[in-house]
């Protein structure tokens, strides 16, 4: 008679070690290379040290001064709030060339609907708030539902929304000495918040709150979390129930809304209210997202980042105007930037390293 | 290929003019439609062709500095059998090419505002003498500080770091006026003179202006002349200044003359700009064009210079000794946009 199958001593004679990887001696770079790959806005974070610290040394207080630094925030402000919303959608897979254009109409609803129709500033302002979100909405739903190219609809609504803002306002400006003197409420986001030699704005405190706000959501809601799995792989995100055009079309929405702030922003930082203000913001806002090391192929990176790749840009614009450098040479570092930030990305994707 | 070019050019030119008999084609071409400058000039051009009878066709880039356009509107212009162009070019030198082209084919070409490079590569230049217009604010400047005027700390906030020709005419000419050594008048920012802090650019916009004056106070807080290319330029520069409270002790002078502009010499925050007329400028072209097609006549340059000098005139409320210039009251008058 056979011995009947005796399965337990497989079990029995089986290691009891759980599966894992094996861990190489990695030293330092291993290390720091695990650490990047963990913490995305790290990288961004040395680079703007660093500049920091090149500037200070070179420049000494002029550039190292409470006073210096906050004015790099002030510039960075309005770049800052829009590359935000370029970071949700970038997170999505999405790119957005329109958030210059909405930011700017945004503004121009908020001057022309006080001025011209009489309402109250404060609906005013709703109003501008309301026209962001909406033609950010139809974003939203001309890429989620309609299923066109997010590059191609952003195209086409940039040009659409810039025409619009300009024949609307027939390109007039409202002088900053009548927004003031009939509603101050436009001007609200450029209040002066003075803190020993810091000068700071609202539309400054805006921006760090936002950024502060949206990384929290991003990291510890479940539409945060949607937000990444549709840019990383949409039909998987589908599969375990991820209402992926609703969190196309509510990103895209958010942009508008966070764009038409910006707008708002506008209008407190040049005092005036001009339809042709804003024309390279969607540019910048894709070099903030870029240098701040968020993937331009979707769910990878982190809106700190972002905000320390608008900073970077800052301290090189000012530092290099401090040193008397001609306005060029920082175009050329910024490319130079941007080319290395996308490198830098693709090194540490090497997860094998 | 040139010939070829030229003569269906002429062709076409001919089949176009036998078409339509009698009437009188012509063609404006500006940078963009939504600058109220160009709108001012549009609308000079369109009454004055209304009045003596001319077809008006308008064209404009898309954006500043859009040149392809600009000369897709000259090979269409020629096509139509337009007796001249007015335009205003946003690239100087690569539009010759085309402009020549126009020439070539019989249209009378008429710069409105920016001459072309070289300046001759068009029949006539209509516009601002705007080296006079910078030496206009410089003049009202040195005269407004008096004695000061020895240590002024002078911010200059140009255009574009391409240094086009309107803005370094501009530049070259307040500091002439200010009394300020120009070294090469052909550019500007090789200066030597202590007095100047720094240039720094604008793109002729508010936010530009801002951000250049907080760029150049950062460097030096206690500048007290501000020179801008423009009006929304000087404004973006009143505003870095306010937040910093020196609005009322820094002269902001600018060039322009447009409504919002003069708006801003009454309230204080321009002391002095100097004023343009784009919409004479659109208008005499069209009577130019009219002449031309009629007896084969070309517009002539004002008396030493090289171009037809459509007027320049100072605003301020402020009047100085040796300088005429008009109030702001009278400049709205006369204003645009």
């Amino acid at each position: 008679m056979s011995q009947p199958d005796n399965y337990e001593t497989a079990v029995s004679s089986a290691t009891s070690e759980i599966a894992s990887f094996s861990e190489k001696e990695k030293g330092f770079i291993g290390h720091f290379h695990h650490a990047l790959h963990t913490t995305p806005a790290l990288v961004p974070l040395i680079v703007l040290v660093a500049a920091i610290g090149v500037f200070g040394a070179v420049l000494g207080s002029k550039f190292f001064s409470p006073f210096a630094l906050t004015l790099i925030l002030q510039q960075v402000q309005i770049v800052g709030i829009v590359a935000a919303a370029q970071s949700l959608v970038i997170l999505t897979a999405g790119i957005d060339l329109s958030v210059g254009a909405i930011a700017v109409i945004s503004s121009v609803v908020m001057g022309q609907f006080t001025f011209r129709y009489g309402l109250p500033p404060v609906v005013a302002v709703a109003c501008g708030l309301a026209v962001g979100t909406a033609i950010g909405a139809l974003n939203g739903w001309l890429i989620a539902r309609m299923k066109l190219p997010p590059f191609i609809v952003t195209l086409g609504m940039w040009q659409i929304v810039l025409a619009a803002n300009f024949l609307y306002s027939a390109n007039e400006t409202i002088r900053s000495q009548e927004i003031a003197a009939e509603a101050p409420l436009l001007q609200l986001l450029g209040a002066k918040l003075q803190i020993g030699g810091a000068v700071l704005t609202l539309g400054v405190v805006f921006l760090l709150c936002l950024v502060l706000l949206l990384a929290y959501v991003l990291r510890h809601t479940a539409w945060g979390r949607h937000v990444y799995a549709v840019g990383d792989d949409p039909e998987a995100a589908e599969l375990s129930g991820v209402n992926v055009k609703m969190v196309l079309i509510s990103v895209y929405a958010l942009a508008g809304l966070i764009c038409a702030f910006a707008g708002w922003a506008l209008i407190g930082r040049i005092g005036s209210v001009s339809p042709t203000s804003g024309q390279l913001l969607n540019i910048e806002s894709i070099t903030a997202v870029v240098i701040g090391g968020i993937s331009l192929f979707g769910g990878r990176g982190s809106i700190m980042g972002t905000f320390f790749g608008a900073m970077i840009v800052g301290v090189f614009t000012l530092g290099l105007r401090l040193l008397g450098a001609d306005a060029q040479w920082t175009y050329l570092l910024i490319g130079a930037l941007i080319i290395a930030a996308v490198a830098v990305d693709q090194w540490i994707r090497k997860v094998a390293a | 290929m040139k010939t070829l070019l030229k003569t269906s050019a002429i062709a076409l030119t001919l089949m176009a003019g036998a078409a339509s008999a009698e009437e009188i084609g012509a063609c404006l071409v500006t940078k963009t439609d939504t600058n109220p400058f160009f709108v001012k000039m549009r609308e000079g051009a369109e009454a004055k062709a209304a009045e003596l009878g001319i077809t008006l066709s308008s064209y404009a880039g898309k954006v500043d500095g859009d040149h392809e356009t600009q000369v897709a509107a000259i090979e269409t212009c020629i096509a139509s059998g337009a007796k001249g162009i007015l335009l205003t070019a946003s690239d100087t030198s690569s539009i010759v090419t085309a402009v020549q082209q126009a020439r070539d084919a019989g249209l009378l070409v008429i710069a409105l505002d920016t001459p072309l490079d070289p300046v001759d590569a068009a029949d006539m230049t209509f516009a601002t003498d705007n080296f006079l217009a910078g030496e206009l604010i410089g003049k009202w400047a040195a005269a407004a500080l008096g004695d000061d005027a020895k240590n002024a700390k002078i911010a200059m906030l140009d255009l574009a770091v391409s240094q086009p020709t309107v803005g370094v005419l501009r530049d070259q000419g307040f500091l002439q006026g200010f009394g300020i050594d120009l070294g090469d008048p052909n550019r500007w920012g090789d200066e030597t003179d202590p007095r100047i802090v720094g240039n720094d650019v604008t793109a002729g916009n508010e936010e530009g202006g801002r951000k250049a004056m907080e760029n150049l106070l950062a460097g030096d807080p206690m500048i007290n002349v501000v020179y801008t290319i423009n009006e929304p330029a000087a404004a973006g520069a009143y505003e870095a200044l306010k937040s910093i409270g020196r609005e009322n002790d820094v002269l902001i002078v600018s060039v322009d003359g447009g409504c919002p502009g003069v708006s801003n010499v009454k309230d204080g925050v321009i002391g002095a700009t100097s004023q343009q007329y784009p919409l004479l400028m659109a208008s005499k072209g069209i009577e130019a064009i009219a002449a031309w097609a009629k007896d084969g006549v070309k517009p002539q340059a004002t008396e030493g210079k090289d171009f037809f000098d459509t007027g320049v005139t100072l605003i301020t409320d402020k009047p100085v000794d040796g300088v005429d210039s008009i109030d702001s009251a009278k400049g709205a008058e006369l204003c645009w946009g």
